[in-house]
């Protein structure tokens, strides 16, 4: 055996490979003889073929420089900073919303007190539609699975006493983000705050929306008018914040592979950069501030290898789709959450485990930060207790396992490098197949990713029933058991409180200036004029959510899903 | 032969969460019924609506939204108003709390499938339980 380098090249690949052929037929073949495998297929969550071992062969493709390069440098797999966590540690971002503003504060100001060091804000499911609290359709839903945010006082309420201009929030609201982040801007005028100052993130990733989380409002095509206003504002305006978080997480949740959730991210992402583009903007004017959202799942191997590919496989598109030219637009920051659809209502302790493998993968995957879910997720929102628990999860990984001490360390695993090769490769199938669909709009339209997703959701479901997915305490390792645990709910009051603030808001503001402002929203809803300056004055005059988004659904419409399943 | 049991399944609120709804409605129409699915942001009365001009045998509800003591009663009053109460109602989702589902059980709610709810068992349930003329 000549062969004794890690990465032999050439004829060596060959003696290599002649090598394992002979290991197989003897070896491993002796052994095989007196005991056989567990199983006879073995696959990765998502139902890739997982082989038994992986060596220099596997990975005899990849050329260094060419496809892992070093940390901060193009194409960014091994890492978006040239220090990753040994500089600065990942942002523990702990999602919380649930009643009114002030309840959310209160929680907001526990997780700081623990060590947090971002905020993210759930809203309930009137705001995300676009509904005010006091709407017939809000009734039994306000403040019940989120925050209820109407108007200006109730930002105000949500973000009292923190200071806006020494911590980044991130906001997880799509069709409603322009009158969102109006808001936080309006805020911080308030506070005497420059915008300058301001660090954040909307998630406004209407796409995904159609597909995943379904919090859809307009069709998707008048709505790209408000992709375009916002980016040439923020742009402008607000240089720390990332005006869009075009975010795979739900798409996963819904029931998508990991390919899929990569493939119709970074698919979405290349529609949204097309629209910049649209908008008039350099590439390079906007793309450094475009940022992602990946889910992170149990299976450690395939989730790591998922967030290297995505790095490595937007870097090229942006650079080769694109013409990027600044490092920045070509270095892609995402935002991971912990995957709700692993956890369990039986046997709920388990979910801290779980949650811990997934936030490693998102870690050793090289996340700007995190989200960990609370071992309650499959039944409610999360009390304080899981939130504590989810926090010190992140905590531990950090400050005590060493884990953020070196640079991308499972760079350079025969079985890592592959699997990242495979995913972007699989991935860029889709981004084909995308195009010559007839483009991101056109698939959801046809009803393409959500039929995709539907497919693969049913099949993840069918094979947890046959018992080939095991699933802990839930068809495997099974206990008799009551639900004995405390569930978090919001104070119904809370509702009331809300519902009977914003009826007040509505009939002491100034209507007639009100309604002048949403008819001027109406004008520029559809001409060249950007709308976010007057959505700005109009919640500054406090319009509500609901009237703005009633405005524009006057102009645009609604979107009707086609439901299938 | 008898004919196949006739499924709606809803999504009544404004939850968007559809991938449970998505995979019964699949797993009943695979055990050989007929399956409706409404798509999202139904309201009470758009339900029953449907359910009664579907002529459904079945009503799956799939709520996961915390909204489910506000949508189920209602639901069930406006069954009873358009006396259809004969038709079977199954809600699922995130409804974990004893206290609540102990209510709706009272109120006449015949079951309700919490999360991890095996497929099989839905489709036993309305197998044995729907009452088709």
């Amino acid at each position: 055996m000549a062969v004794n380098k890690l990465n032999p090249q050439g004829d060596e690949v060959q003696e290599i490979r002649e090598e394992a052929r002979r290991w197989e037929t003897t070896t491993l073949q002796q052994f095989l003889a007196k005991k056989g495998e567990r199983k006879t297929e073995f696959k990765t969550l998502s139902g890739l073929d997982r082989g038994r071992l992986y060596g220099p062969a596997d990975v005899a493709n990849l050329n260094y420089m060419e496809d892992l390069g070093y940390p901060g440098e193009y194409p960014y797999t091994r890492g978006v900073y040239p220090t990753m966590y040994r500089g600065q540690i990942w942002t523990h971002r702990q999602i919380a919303g649930f009643g009114t503003g002030e309840d959310t504060n209160e929680r907001f100001r526990f997780l700081l007190a623990q060590g947090q060091t971002g905020l993210s804000v759930d809203f309930d499911f009137p705001t995300l539609v676009g509904y005010d609290s006091d709407h017939p359709r809000s009734e039994g839903e306000v403040g019940k699975v989120g925050v209820a945010i109407d108007s200006l006082p109730d930002m105000e309420a949500l973000f009292a006493g923190i200071p806006l201009d020494q911590i980044s929030t991130s906001m997880t609201i799509n069709f409603p983000a322009p009158i969102l982040y109006a808001m936080y801007l309006a805020l911080a005028d308030k506070r005497g705050i420059a915008w300058d100052k301001l660090a954040g993130t909307i998630q406004f990733d209407l796409l995904k929306e159609y597909i995943g989380q379904k919090s859809f409002v307009f069709p998707p095509r008048p709505s790209m008018k408000l992709i375009r206003d916002v980016f040439a504002f923020a742009s402008k305006h607000t240089p720390r914040w990332n005006f869009i978080n075009v975010s795979g997480y739900h798409t996963r949740e819904a029931g998508s592979t990991a390919v899929q959730e990569l493939a119709f991210t970074l698919g979405a992402g290349v529609h949204y950069v097309e629209e910049g583009i649209r908008a008039g903007l350099d590439v390079d004017q906007f793309a450094p501030r475009v940022s992602f959202f990946f889910n992170s799942q149990i299976d450690f191997f395939e989730e790591v290898a998922k967030f290297r590919a995505a790095r490595r496989l937007w870097a090229r598109l942006m650079k080769e789709r694109f013409g990027a030219k600044k490092p920045e637009s070509m270095r892609m920051r995402f935002h991971t959450q912990t995957a709700g659809a692993s956890c369990t209502a039986r046997q709920p302790l388990n979910n801290i485990i779980r949650t811990t493998i997934e936030a490693m993968a998102a870690v050793l995957g090289g996340t700007q930060s995190l989200h960990c879910n609370g071992y309650d997720e499959a039944l409610s929102i999360p009390t304080e207790h899981a939130m504590q628990i989810a926090l010190r999860t992140q905590q531990i990984i950090a400050e005590e396992s060493g884990m953020g001490d070196i640079i991308d360390p499972l760079g350079g695993s025969y079985y890592i490098e592959h699997l990242t090769n495979q995913m972007e490769q699989e991935a860029m199938r889709y981004i084909e197949e995308i195009d010559q669909r007839g483009g991101y709009i056109q698939c959801i339209e046809d009803n393409y990713f959500q039929q995709e997703v539907a497919d693969a959701a049913y099949a993840f479901q069918r094979s947890k029933e046959s018992g080939d997915l095991i699933v802990v305490g839930v068809n495997k390792h099974t206990i008799e058991e009551e639900l004995t645990m405390e569930i978090m709910t919001a104070d119904p009051e809370s509702a009331r409180k809300q519902t009977e603030r914003t009826k007040r808001l509505k009939e002491t503001r100034d209507n007639l200036r009100v309604n002048q402002l949403l008819s001027d929203i109406k004008r520029a809803a559809t001409s060249e004029e950007n709308i976010v300056p007057i959505i700005l004055d109009a919640v500054k005059a406090h319009a509500t959510e609901g009237d703005i988004i009633q405005a524009l659904k006057e102009v645009y419409g609604e979107y009707q899903e086609k439901p299938i399943f | 032969m008898l004919r196949p049991i006739k499924v709606l399944i809803a999504k009544p609120g404004l939850d968007g969460h559809d991938r449970g709804a998505k995979v019964v409605s699949r797993a009943l129409r695979d055990a050989g019924m007929e399956v409706i699915y409404t798509g999202l942001f139904q309201t009470p009365d758009e339900v029953v609506e449907a359910a009664l001009q579907e002529d459904v045998d079945v009503l799956g509800l799939s709520i996961l939204s915390g909204a489910h003591m506000t949508l189920i009663p209602r639901i069930m009053d406006l069954l009873k108003e358009n006396k259809a109460e004969d038709i079977l109602l199954v809600p699922g989702g995130t409804i974990v709390q004893k206290e609540e589902i102990n209510e709706l059980l009272a109120k006449g709610v015949p079951v309700v499938f919490g999360p991890d709810t095996p497929l099989e068992q839905i489709v036993t349930f309305i197998k044995e339980n729907a009452k088709i003329a």
